[in-house]
């Protein structure tokens, strides 16, 4: 946002324009009562005023059920369109479409730390692509943040323990505030940066002078090539360092469950629930894996709370849901089909 | 209190004031009047502590940059605003003075049902006042008022345990002054008060002592919850032991959205008062006015949620709760179009206490839509956690809380004190108060949709002027509101003896002299008529 004196923020995601429009209705609703009462008290108050009485005062009100059912009535149904309009907005707001753009982000005290699908890291500044919507999966280190784009008209928290995840499509090129929105410690009003919409071919070339092009590397056996440095080669690799390949083998069966195929998936627990293995599930797998075991295996895997930090976890998700992506179908059709 | 350097040269009667002298007799009182003064002189020490801090954080606003203190001193500052003005001004404010003095009077009684237990309750709130200033001296809390874990539990280094302690005693004030008034209300009205011939006053007191009878020691426990977690490390909120932080913000608001309601409905009950005594009317539909009172406690017990849209909430419960919280805007619609239809052909005096009044009705509309505005989720989402929300509940709190508690005070200041306020001094404190309140947050309104989010100690420079206008606008309140503490104080010695009646009021409080006798009646009263019966007065006289 350009400085000096504005009334309204800029619209720059497709989200925006539907808040506002909806914003107008409210305000035209406030505006509309306020002035009524201001202008019903002030005129009783004038009218009505001691020492200047009419000769024959006007016959006393007494309750009309009629008038305490209009202003019942009037205002509910204005609040009921309030409210099922503001939750179709808030229902947009909260499910992003499929082809969205994944990006992960890390809120701690006191910075935004990001990571692309290609491996790019950014630190208070986030680079995007016009026109195209993208899916940023939010997690905290250490207490709530709250991470907010006013042009956007987007906000959600970010939860430590949890993840939660943000939606938006930029329609204007151009710079716009990015700010911490739940109150984080001391530096709070630090904990700010910029998201920078660039043209598709600008963002193209801001990928590429980020990291060169990517490249195909050999390594253990994923579902596609993984680009050297990107997320997943990077969740790979932490992967092998911790050693999770000695139990989670990629054929055949070992101590634990083989994580071809499991992300996105119906996952059977010890306990009899079924739960869908999506990111947070993932995560709760890694850092506190007794939560939920997988039917027909031991809880014998250690915690990783403390181990490993939130972006690490979110190098970890990346590559195990690249390992349930082309399976996830076939996995899916196959525990239907044993029920 | 200044109370015992009175002397009544024209009124050589005995009264609540000159019953006894010395800082033992009031110390030891159990004259709910006398509590009333104690609480009074203790919530407007408490009021003017939480003014600084906001008149400093709004001097440090002026500018984008953080140049007049620094961010660890701009956060203790908003946070010692917020604890010290809700759980120490706010909440007690009216019914612990106003409502201590007029509840007993309203329905001719001689004193609460638990006196001494009243006396407690004025002696935990005092306890609870030295915990949390004692915090702030010894180098404060940065929490907010709102203690969000992990934050307040894990990673705050300041004074969290000593202020909760202190905002815990509170608590238990608050619970056992409700208790005093329900059982009073049912058991002690004098003969002939029936239900629907007790003053709006009472109905709003007997609402707002349930929902501080019910919630709480639910925040009494949770807070208390925080404090096991930081002290012993029970894994309760932090989820690195396997807490759930989002439950604290579930248990927290349970009680602190029905405290916003502690907060108005008693300011509810003093306009309803007000504009029936001076447009000389009864109130337009007792019953609705009175039954959107409970109406406002019982559904406010059920909005909770609205405060957590973005927090990680199921989206299907902040749907139940954004429709539940649409239910609750409309008795408080009810209550505004009641009071306008009560002026219809009224006789009205523009006296001071029915300016407040007229002042709450427009503050509190604004209060009340821009709260239906934000219960709305689309638009909840971008305005949450910024200036639109501080802007929409200093209306509600201030706009409206604040209001009806001066207006009750200079309503009933001649029958507490004996005495007459200088009038236009009172008129000319209630515009500067007007006009300050709606500079400071009205462009907070408008800082908010822009985006500006709440607690920021810096700034981007564009919300600069809007900032400017708010502080401007600070400074002004703060000038507003020692007006009247200089003049009430000043008219206890030297305003002119009010008399029994000064309004030409038909509440029972105003049948007895000014001050009152000690135990309140000369003879217990007998009911035979409505409340507010305007007309007739007019005509028996």
């Amino acid at each position: 946002m350009s400085p000096g004196f504005h009334l309204f923020p800029e619209q720059a995601s497709t989200m925006a324009p539907r808040v506002d429009a909806l914003y107008f209705y409210l305000v035209g609703i406030s505006v509309f009562f306020s002035l009524l009462i201001f202008t019903l008290v002030i005129y009783f108050a004038i009218k009505y005023r001691r020492g200047f009485e009419e000769e024959e005062p006007p016959p006393e009100m007494r309750d009309i059920l009629a008038l305490e059912v209009t202003w019942i009535v009037v205002p509910l149904i204005l609040a009921l369109i309030a409210f099922f309009w503001g939750a179709n907005v808030y229902y947009a707001l909260a499910r992003p479409p499929q082809n969205a753009l994944e990006i992960f982000v890390v809120g701690r005290q006191w910075m935004w730390k990001f990571q692309h699908p290609d491996g790019q890291r950014e630190i208070n500044q986030l680079h995007v692509p016009l026109g195209r919507p993208v899916k940023l999966t939010l997690a905290s280190e250490d207490v709530i943040h709250s991470f907010f784009i006013p042009a956007f008209r987007v906000k959600y928290d970010v939860v430590p323990g949890r993840y939660t995840t943000i939606w938006f499509e930029a329609t204007q090129p151009g710079q716009f505030h990015l700010f911490c929105a739940e109150y984080c410690g001391t530096q709070h009003s630090g904990m700010i940066g910029q998201v920078v919409v660039l043209e598709p071919e600008q963002y193209e070339a801001w990928l590429g002078g980020e990291l060169g092009a990517p490249r195909a590397v050999a390594g253990l056996p994923t579902s596609r090539p993984v680009p050297e440095g990107s997320l997943t080669a990077k969740g790979q690799q932490l992967f092998r360092d911790l050693g999770c390949q000695v139990c989670h083998r990629m054929e055949k069966q070992g101590i634990g469950p083989v994580l071809t195929g499991v992300f996105g998936s119906q996952v059977k627990l010890q306990s009899g629930e079924t739960v869908t293995a999506d990111e947070s599930y993932v995560r709760e797998s890694i850092l506190n894996p007794q939560a939920k075991i997988t039917a027909g295996f031991q809880p014998l895997m250690p915690p990783f709370q403390g181990r490993i930090n939130e972006e690490e976890v979110m190098q970890l998700v990346a590559y195990i849901k690249s390992l349930g992506q082309t399976q996830a179908g076939n996995r899916q059709g196959a525990v239907s089909s044993t029920k | 209190m200044k109370a015992e350097k009175l002397d009544y040269p024209t009124e050589p009667r005995r009264h609540y004031l000159n019953a006894d002298y010395g800082v033992m007799s009031w110390l030891f009182t159990v004259d709910h009047k006398r509590i009333a003064l104690l609480y009074l002189g203790t919530i407007t020490v408490m009021f003017f502590i939480g003014g600084a801090a906001a008149v400093l954080f709004r001097l440090e606003l002026a500018t984008p940059q953080g140049d007049v203190v620094i961010s660890e001193t701009y956060n203790k500052l908003f946070s010692a605003h917020g604890i010290i003005m809700v759980f120490f001004f706010l909440i007690p404010s009216i019914p612990a003075t106003l409502g201590n003095f007029l509840v007993p009077m309203m329905i001719g009684a001689r004193d609460l049902a638990f006196p001494r237990l009243n006396l407690l309750s004025w002696y935990l709130l005092v306890i609870g006042a030295v915990f949390a200033l004692g915090a702030v001296l010894a180098g404060g809390v940065d929490t907010g008022w709102t203690f969000y874990t992990p934050y307040s539990s894990v990673y705050s280094n300041t004074f969290v345990v000593v202020t909760i302690i202190g905002v815990f005693l509170a608590g238990f004030s608050s619970i056992l002054t409700g208790l005093n008034f329900i059982v009073t209300i049912h058991t002690m009205r004098a003969p002939g008060l029936t239900w629907f011939r007790l003053p709006l006053f009472i109905w709003a007191h007997y609402a707002t002592s349930m929902i501080n009878l019910l919630g709480t020691p639910v925040v009494a426990i949770t807070l208390g919850l925080v404090v096991l977690e930081g002290v012993f490390g029970l894994g309760i909120f932090n989820p690195t032991l396997g807490g759930d932080p989002v439950l604290f913000q579930h248990l927290f608001w349970f009680y602190s959205h029905p405290a916003v309601y502690i907060m108005v409905l008693p300011s509810m009950g003093v306009v309803s008062e007000v504009i029936t005594c001076f447009s000389r009317k009864r109130i337009f539909s007792y019953r609705f006015v009175a039954f959107s009172s409970i109406a406002i406690a019982v559904l406010g017990f059920l909005v909770w949620g609205h405060h957590m849209f973005v927090s990680g909430q199921s989206l299907y419960a902040s749907m139940i709760f954004s429709l539940l919280s649409m239910f609750v805007a409309i008795p408080s619609a009810v209550k505004v179009f009641n009071w306008t239809a009560t002026l219809y052909g009224g006789s009205i005096s523009y006296a001071t206490p029915l300016l407040y009044g007229l002042g709450f009705i427009g503050l509190f509309t604004v209060g009340g839509l821009t709260g239906v505005l934000i219960a709305s989720l689309g638009v909840n989402v971008h305005v949450h956690d910024t200036y639109f929300i501080v802007a929409h509940f200093h209306y509600i709190m201030v706009g409206g809380a604040l209001m009806g508690y001066l207006g009750g005070l200079h309503y009933w200041w001649p029958k507490i004190s004996g005495r007459i306020y200088p009038e236009g001094w009172a008129k000319f404190a209630a515009l500067i108060i007007f006009v300050g309140f709606n500079l400071t947050f009205f462009p907070q309104f408008i800082l908010g949709y822009l985006g500006m989010p709440r607690r920021y100690h810096v700034y981007p420079e564009e919300f600069q002027v809007l900032n400017v206008m708010s502080s401007a606008g600070a400074s002004i309140l703060g000038i507003g509101y020692i007006i009247p503490m200089i003049y009430l104080v000043w008219s206890m010695r030297y305003g002119k003896p009010a008399g029994a009646n000064p309004w030409g009021s038909t509440g029972l409080e105003w049948q007895t002299p000014s001050p009152p006798p000690t135990y309140n009646f000369e003879k217990t009263p007998i009911i035979t008529r409505e409340v507010y019966d305007y007309r007739k007065q007019e005509s028996h006289g």
